[in-house]
């Protein structure tokens, strides 16, 4: 395999993204609202209001946690430690969200797109192989969801720092669960998702009919890794350690099965 | 830029075609789509250096025949070779190095620039960072919209830059599907004429094309196309000679009615009077002086007495003619 053509595939799929603005503009908004908007707007309204009822409420409803987790909490009133819980398991878990929605919104347009512009037959005729051509598109699909995630949660990592943090001892975010998720159990998840979308982007015969089959096929697969990330932070370091390492699993043998899915014939949009 | 002969020698080292063998040799080739057949037993052979192209109807398979060259498409029966290797097989990437494809549409990048396109091209065919992108646009003539976005392009200059994308790694063979059509005669100029350069650097053409007018006096080799297969094959004066094995003078008058002794005269195989003139066929040239010396001796006032080249027009008119009768 050619890893110079496997990432200029992937540099050229990026380079027309960096083009499109009527694609990213829209996934900047998402970011910023699941990233620095949602969170600031709330953590700021119940640090400022105090142990009203709600809070409370919110409060008593944290006991329900892992002992691990309740643990963990920090802060002394209802209010901080609501802030807390809000910001390390409520939006952290975000982190899977959002690069999966960005990643499957470019998989889906990566191989039916050249289908559809005509630029496949380009593809079809140069000596770039199959597979060369399925890693790079799988890469410039995962790296604007990943990076975006990582830069969006720089940002939330200062906002809940500067909001929570005086209140519960200083910063306190990223906590090492954090790290896990990110490096350890997002990317496979990441990968799973793709793996499916580039085989769907592959067989269908528009960009909107890629779309739909991807929003339809993607979408339990986000709750089941929404969830695997919130119990993966919610308990023990280990748990999300298997959680991660049977993600990966998965992620290979999608994969390997994904990359069949890219033939020449299929970049040219014939049937044979 | 690189050199052909840069190039060449370094397709020798990679395992190159073994020397007198065609460049492309495709032998009964069959390709079927979903929805119908593509190819049947199509058998082609295309020497080294030479321009052959590929004239026929809509459907007639052309298309689907350049991409099995390149290995795009592997063929359900049949085997292909290109360069003496298997283009569909481990050695396609091989293959597909030493080619240059410009397809029927474009297939450019509209949201990049001309100089994003001929660089993308340049990293997957290893050309790395001294890739000639400016002397393969200027060459065509677009060096100036280089860097402006391909979604503004006209048409022609779309196909310029696909010209220039296809000859930027100097390819040992060229394969054109329908170059210059929708192409105002300035662009189609510049394609033909690139054909010619290429071919005359040693280069191997396979053009497919509507425009008759375009394969004559251009291809060495003419391949008539039809329901998936050649049905003629060879050089444009082979084929007519085959048709038309014997010459055609043709003959004008005031009086029609005087030419008509031409029908009886020796020498003269055949006679079809058209208004103010006739088609003659003749044994030989030699014979026209007489002929005409005949006529004027008999009164009649001649305009003009002049040899009729056919045209491919005509031969692909007369082969779609048999091929339709043969087929009722």
């Amino acid at each position: 395999m050619n890893r110079g053509r496997m990432w200029a595939v992937a540099r050229n799929d990026l380079r027309q993204l960096r083009h499109s603005p009527d694609f990213w503009a829209p996934m900047l908004v998402l970011a910023a609202l699941f990233f620095v908007i949602i969170p600031t707007v709330l953590l700021l309204t119940i640090t400022r209001i105090g142990s009203v009822g709600t809070v409370k409420n919110v409060s008593a409803a944290l006991e329900v946690l892992p002992q691990a987790a309740q643990e963990a909490i920090r802060g002394d009133s209802p209010s901080d430690r609501t802030s807390y819980a809000l910001a390390v398991y409520l939006f952290a878990p975000m982190a899977v969200i959002v690069p999966m929605t960005i990643s499957t919104a470019v998989g889906a347009n990566a191989l039916v797109g050249e289908k559809e512009k005509g630029t496949g037959e380009f593809l079809a005729h140069s000596p770039a192989s199959e597979r060369e051509i399925y890693l790079g598109k799988l890469i410039a699909s995962l790296l604007p969801g990943y990076l975006t995630t990582l830069v969006g949660f720089g940002l939330y990592s200062l906002a809940v720092n500067l909001i929570v943090g005086p209140h519960v001892g200083g910063w306190f975010f990223p906590t090492a669960a954090w790290w896990l998720l990110m490096l350890w159990v997002v990317p496979p998840f990441l990968a799973i998702t793709l793996s499916v979308v580039l085989r769907l982007s592959a067989r269908v015969k528009s960009a909107a009919a890629a779309q739909q089959a991807s929003g339809l096929v993607t979408l339990p697969l986000i709750m089941l890794s929404y969830a695997q990330s919130t119990g993966g932070l919610l308990g023990a370091g280990a748990a999300g350690f298997w959680v991660g390492l049977a993600a990966w699993i998965a992620a290979v043998f999608g994969l390997m099965r994904g990359a069949h899915a890219v033939t020449r014939p299929r970049l040219l949009g014939v049937d044979s | 830029m690189h050199t052909h002969a840069s190039v060449r020698e370094k397709a020798a080292a990679s395992g190159g075609e073994p020397s007198g063998a065609p460049v492309v040799d495709l032998a009964g080739v069959r390709y079927s789509f979903g929805s119908g057949t593509g190819l049947v037993d199509l058998s082609l052979s295309v020497p080294g250096g030479s321009i052959t192209v590929l004239v026929g109807p809509n459907g007639a398979g052309k298309t689907t025949a350049l991409r099995i060259v390149t290995g795009a498409l592997t063929p359900h029966e049949g085997t292909a070779r290109v360069f003496g290797l298997e283009p569909s097989g481990a050695e396609g990437e091989q293959v597909r190095r030493r080619c240059g494809v410009v397809a029927a549409k474009p297939a450019l990048y509209d949201r990049l620039t001309g100089r994003d396109n001929l660089r993308y091209a340049a990293e997957l065919f290893g050309l790395g960072r001294d890739a000639p992108v400016e002397e393969a646009a200027a060459r065509f003539g677009i060096d100036r919209s280089l860097d402006l976005r391909v979604g503004g392009y006209s048409t022609g200059m779309k196909t310029r830059l696909a010209l220039a994308r296809a000859v930027l790694h100097d390819p040992d063979l060229l394969l054109l599907d329908e170059p210059t059509s929708g192409l105002d005669p300035e662009s189609s100029h510049a394609v033909l004429g690139l054909v010619r350069e290429m071919a005359a650097g040693g280069a191997t053409v396979v053009m497919s094309t509507h425009l008759l007018l375009e394969a004559e006096g251009l291809a060495d080799q003419v391949v008539m196309m039809e329901h998936g297969t050649a049905v003629l094959a060879g050089t444009t004066e082979a084929l007519m000679r085959r048709y038309w094995p014997r010459p055609v003078v043709r003959f004008g008058a005031e009086g029609t009615a005087g030419l008509d002794m031409l029908s009886t005269m020796d020498g003269v195989f055949a006679y079809s009077p058209n208004g103010h003139s006739a088609e003659v066929e003749l044994d030989d040239l030699a014979r026209v002086p007489v002929l005409v010396a005949a006529l004027a001796a008999a009164g009649v006032r001649l305009t003009f007495v002049t040899p009729h080249e056919r045209s491919l027009e005509e031969l692909y008119l007369r082969v779609r003619l048999a091929s339709a009768e043969g087929a009722r």
